[in-house]
């Protein structure tokens, strides 16, 4: 009677909505919206839960309303609430009979479970079952729910049927097992590889639905190897032009478009397979053409297809009609009200630009529109394009733009890259060490904790070598300019870690270099960063070391400083604290306050910064002291190998010990470092007992070492001048990747002016004001509402376009006669040639620009001027540079090798100066004394070498503007 | 590829939650603020996209279309096209208007599943395989008559039927 009762209503309510929703379910969702509050909800749902969960496991709901009851259930986990204890169910539903059961199993089950999930091995079986069922809606839902939860073991469980499938009559079943092939192969390659062809073979199905379906999966294929898939750009083309034709059923239009999506689909393929081959390419204008001519710019799916068009010209081989066609087309998106389609053209015009930079400076006006769009996300397409076009000519503007905009947004994420970004830029294009820092200052400042630390090192590693040049005046103004402005923020409150770590570093080392601020107030001013920094251990430790610095400096001048109050409880509180390094820092600080001028001057000379220490990983200098140790009848030492199993004590005090000091326990008690041994003893006390240690510097050995490796990654000031022992990560990282020297090209350019006769530097600059003047008086033309402010920021953004282009014709006269095609061609060609120019002054070694298969421009530049001028100075090292390229690249080696080896300063492979790396934090401290600042002339020459090199190295991967002409 | 898509009302309840890449549905919920977040931020005016590295990976981009009290989010990768995902979710809407006539929220939330069995006619695997809405509303219509015919044995509890079918 219970039954019957319940049956009625079951058939009153089926009655209510086509899909047979109950009452109850109604009444859930009402009240769910009639809910206050978020609690009250909650309490709801866990209601409803409590209820499912009981009716579920009851056997005698009717099975009709076990369907009702398990959608409750996806809507109760839809809103946030867990199910799991329903999932059985969903599995169970999916075994039973009825479709209308099975199929909300199935969707169920693919909204609940994934791949991985313990219960998928259950339904695994009744897919397989399912897929051989007579009822086509069936094979569906399998192949549905088979696309979701066949994971990589159960494929070869089911994929006989769904190739099987893939003859289906039904045109629906077909499609579905196409997509559920792809679906497989996207899970497994490895697992379908053979059963690629059938896409191939459904490729020419009588159903177009199923060929459009087709090419989902053939577009991932292509992706992953372009070269196997040639031989269907033909066939590609001739669907292409069928479609665009309307040879297809008119079923297949949307919004009278013949079939877009498949249109838009196979302009993707074809970008993919013709990109950078002529002749596939070749097949491909005349429906691209036509496409163009038909393209509908009313509607939206018609700019789709356009725009798709668009990507496809850009990506295949140049083509200046079609070039053409996809200008006029990106004009309009531009010039167009509606914002999605002025960011597609922003899009496409970052594209095009690729090819050709000139397209660019017709848009200047859209471009700055979008820039000062509300539309959030038409502004980050607008700095991407702007990003893509940076050039040093332009850099300062967009730079700072993009700041100001990164000032002002919340999103991490975004505000991350974007401030990589800036970094990147002004590495690559700063036109003046003074606008880098200033640059960087602001981006630390409002970014710095989002920013790479190696940026921050390579900031301090700029402040500090400066200009690379034998200019200290100007070098030193920059120092002090830097001062000046650091003085000026450390007050502000929440500046970033890394910001205070660089002003600490730089109030240290170069606070009181100028005179103009006395020690006490800059050692003040450290005190108020470390104890307005309680937590930051990093920024105290900094504070401390440009703390010993200042009293270093101030003790080597001869004048004699009192400890500040707050400088002593900063002191006092520092030694003993519970980092062991910052405890280190505070007791080198007043270990130092004790010695005298000499040894102060020698453990922490001024501006030193930059200077190499030398290790001798062989202690060579402690033979005489050893072989007065045998004579007075000591043990002799026995390398590791040769000792058997018992491990004396007297090994560590062997040379190896530096390496088994690493692993093992120390016995000894360190002794207390003799401050009349000045510093040797001290610095390495750490590592080796004194008493095994006499400093035996030999000028003349570190001397010859000091030119061969010169660029060596000179240790951080602190921890290698005061080596006694110091933050490790630091040292190396300090002076990271030399990448920021990209800037220094600036410097180089001064002096390739001068000897290449103006074809790069001095014709840039000329050319760019003319351009800009004829860009100014272009745009007067245009009319006169357009605001001025607008007009400038116009000019130096593109104003600079077309005075670059004019160069790189030029260039490309000067340089080589070998590009006789069209004058398109020349020109967009003719872009590598002033990197070329700027790049074989530099000659780096041919690995890391890969110029080696380049024809590097015909006529070299018929003497290096760099070269001509260390042939003055020092033979010795200047005849290697003159003989040419290899031959220098060669003599470089090293240098560079030593640049990039201090990220991995175990690497055994990057020759003779880099074991020492290894050492450097054992017994740096032996070396200082010898290592002498010397202001050699070949030097600085060498390291403006090296600075040239630097700066031309592809770290900073230009935004490929000339990828796809180099490649 | 598509990986979601997502309708959500302008109270910030999920309608309809489907991911073509598996997110654990812890997750889901804080996808569907973040989500929610970006979108209530933006004005009218604006243009439909949005990209979403921050919430669902590199690459990523957002499609959405604001209509009556729903907003249509669509989330897919570099190998679509914006302007045609605009089309896609207008097919979307023309199919749920034929289906329930002048669609409203109400419709949406009562027959959610209706929306999953007309999404799994446009979508698959994250491919789109039909973009008539013509065609995927005869499909649709074609199931439910196919499931009328065959529930009329349903209405016996689970119990018995379980005993018969021993």
């Amino acid at each position: 009677m219970e039954q019957l009762r319940t049956i009625g209503r079951e058939l009153a309510m089926g009655s209510q909505g086509g899909w047979g929703q109950s009452k109850e379910f109604l009444d859930l969702v009402k009240s769910i919206g009639e809910a206050r509050s978020k609690a009250e909800e909650d309490r709801i749902i866990a209601r409803e839960l409590e209820h499912l969960k009981r009716r579920l496991a009851d056997p005698d709901v009717p099975r009709r309303k076990m369907k009702e009851l398990l959608l409750r259930l996806v809507y109760a986990e839809m809103l946030g609430h867990d199910a799991s204890f329903g999932h059985i169910h969903a599995v169970k539903m999916t075994h039973d009979e009825s479709l209308p059961l099975k199929r909300t199993g199935y969707l169920a089950v693919a909204l609940f479970l994934d791949e991985r999930h313990d219960l998928v091995i259950l339904v695994v079986n009744t897919i397989q079952k399912d897929l051989r069922s007579d009822n086509y809606l069936v094979v569906c839902a399998a192949l549905t729910a088979a696309c979701r939860l066949i994971g990589e073991e159960a494929i070869p469980a089911v994929l006989p049927q769904v190739v099987e499938l893939l003859a289906h009559p039904k045109e629906a079943v077909r499609k579905k097992a196409v997509m559920a092939l792809h679906r497989f192969y996207q899970r497994s390659p490895s697992s379908v590889s053979h059963l690629v062809s059938n896409f191939r073979k459904r490729l020419c199905d009588n159903d177009p639905g199923v060929m459009g379906a087709t090419l989902c999966p053939l577009y991932d294929l292509i992706l992953e190897e372009p070269n196997a898939y040639k031989d269907l750009v033909v066939s590609f083309v001739n669907i292409l032009k069928q479609v665009a034709e309307r040879r297809l059923p008119t079923s297949y239009d949307y919004h009278q478009m013949p079939a877009p999506f498949i249109q838009i689909k196979l302009l993707k393929i074809l970008a993919v397979l013709g990109s950078g081959d002529k002749q596939a390419s070749g097949h491909m204008y005349t429906v691209l053409g036509d496409i163009f001519r038909k393209g509908d710019t009313a509607s939206n799916i018609g700019n789709a297809i356009l725009y798709e068009c668009i990507c496809c010209i850009s990506s295949i081989f140049p083509n200046p009609k079609m070039l053409e066609a996809a200008a006029e087309t990106t004009s309009k998106f531009l010039k167009s009200d509606s914002h999605n389609l002025k960011y597609m053209g922003i899009d496409a015009l970052g594209r095009l630009i690729k090819i050709n930079p000139d397209i660019a400076e017709e848009h200047q006006l859209a471009v700055i529109d979008c820039l000062e769009d509300p539309d959030d996300t038409l502004k980050r397409k607008t700095f991407e394009l702007l990003y893509k076009m940076t050039k040093s000519t332009n850099v300062e503007v967009i730079v700072d733009r993009m700041i100001e905009y990164m000032i002002n947004i919340t999103d991490h994420h975004y505000k991350t890259e974007i401030a990589s970004r800036c970094v990147e830029l002004a590495e690559q294009f700063a036109p003046s060490n003074q606008w880098f820092i200033q640059t960087m200052n602001k981006v630390f400042e409002h970014a710095g904790d989002l920013v790479n630390i190696r940026v921050a090192h390579n900031l301090m590693r700029l402040i500090a070598e400066g200009f690379g040049e034998e200019d200290e005046g100007a070098d030193s103004q920059l120092r002090s300019s830097a001062v000046d402005s650091y003085l000026r923020i450390v007050g502000e409150p929440k500046l970033p870690s890394s910001f205070l770590q660089i002003i600490c570093w730089v109030l240290g080392e170069y606070g009181t270099a100028d005179g103009k601020y006395s020690a006490s107030y800059i050692i003040g001013k450290l005190c108020d960063v470390a104890e307005a920094h309680l937590t930051d251990d990093t920024v105290k430790a900094y504070a401390i070391s440009g703390i010993l610095k200042i009293f270093a400096f101030e003790i080597a001048l001869g004048r004699k400083i009192d400890m500040l109050p707050e400088c002593q409880t900063l002191v006092d509180e520092l030694s003993a604290s519970h980092s062991t390094d910052l405890q280190q820092r505070a007791y080198e600080l007043q270990a130092l306050l004790g010695l005298d001028k000499r040894a102060v001057e020698s453990a922490m000379p001024a501006d030193a910064s930059c200077e190499d220490i030398e290790v001798d990983r062989n202690l060579s200098f402690l033979n005489s002291y050893v072989q007065q140790a045998l004579e007075n009848g000591a043990a002799p030492y026995i390398p590791e190998s040769e000792r058997s199993g018992v491990i004396s004590v007297g090994s560590y005090k062997s040379q190896e010990q530096q390496e088994t000091s690493a692993h093992t326990l120390r016995f000894e008690a360190y002794e207390m470092p003799k401050p009349s041994l000045a510093l040797a003893t001290s610095q390495v006390s750490m590592s080796t007992p004194p008493t095994d240690l006499v400093p035996v510097p030999d000028p003349g050995y570190y001397k010859e070492d000091h030119q061969t490796s010169r660029s060596q990654p000179s240790g951080d000031a602190i921890s290698g001048e005061f080596g006694v022992k110091l933050r490790l990560d630091g040292v190396q990282k300090k002076w990271g990747r030399p990448t920021y020297s990209s800037s220094t090209p600036s410097s180089s350019a001064s002096s390739q002016q001068a000897t290449n006769g103006g074809s790069y530097s001095d014709g840039g600059g000329s050319t760019s004001s003319q351009a800009r003047e004829s860009s100014y008086g272009s745009k007067r033309q245009q009319g006169t509402e357009i605001s001025a402010e607008k007009q400038r920021l116009a000019a130096s953004l593109f104003g600079s376009a077309a005075a670059k282009a004019d160069r790189k014709a030029q260039a490309s006269r000067k340089a080589s006669k070998e590009n006789a095609s069209a004058e398109k061609a020349t020109a967009s060609s003719a872009a590598p040639q002033p990197v070329k120019e700027q790049v074989i002054p530099a000659v780096p070694p041919p690995d890391l620009l890969d110029l080696g298969d380049e024809p590097v421009s015909s006529s070299p530049p018929s003497a290096d001027p760099f070269s001509q001028l260390e042939g003055l100075l020092g033979p010795a090292s200047a005849t290697p540079v003159v003989s040419g390229a290899p031959a220098t690249s060669t003599s470089k080696a090293p240098d560079l090798m030593s640049i990039f080896s201090d990220d991995v300063p175990t690497g055994a492979t990057s020759g003779s100066t880099d074991p020492a790396l290894g050492d450097v934090n054992l017994i740096k401290g032996a070396t200082t004394a010898a290592a002498k600042k010397g202001p050699s002339l070949q030097d600085a020459l060498q390291k403006d070498a090296t600075a040239r090199q630097v700066g031309v190295t592809p770290t900073g991967n230009n935004p490929n503007l000339f990828k796809d002409l180099l490649g | 590829m598509i990986q979601a898509v997502m309708v959500i009302s302008t109270q910030a309840k999920p309608r309809l939650l489907k991911f073509y890449n598996f997110q654990p549905p812890e997750k889901h919920q804080d996808l569907v603020r973040s989500v929610f977040q970006l979108l209530s931020a933006r004005p009218d005016s604006v243009s439909n996209f949005v990209e979403v590295d921050s919430i669902f990976g590199p690459g990523t981009k957002m499609v959405y279309k604001h209509l009556a009290t729903l907003y249509f989010v669509f989330v897919f990768d570099s190998s679509e096209n914006e302007l045609a995902m605009l089309d896609l979710i207008q097919v979307f809407v023309e199919t749920l208007d034929r289906c329930f006539k002048n669609v409203c929220e109400l419709d949406i939330v009562f027959n959610f599943n209706k929306l999953h069995t007309i999404l799994d006619e446009m979508i698959l695997g994250g491919q789109v395989i039909e973009t008539s809405s013509e065609q995927i509303m005869k499909s649709v219509e074609e199931i439910a008559r196919l499931e009328k015919q065959s529930s009329t044995t349903s209405l016996i509890p689970k119990s018995i039927s379980e005993r018969f079918s021993r």
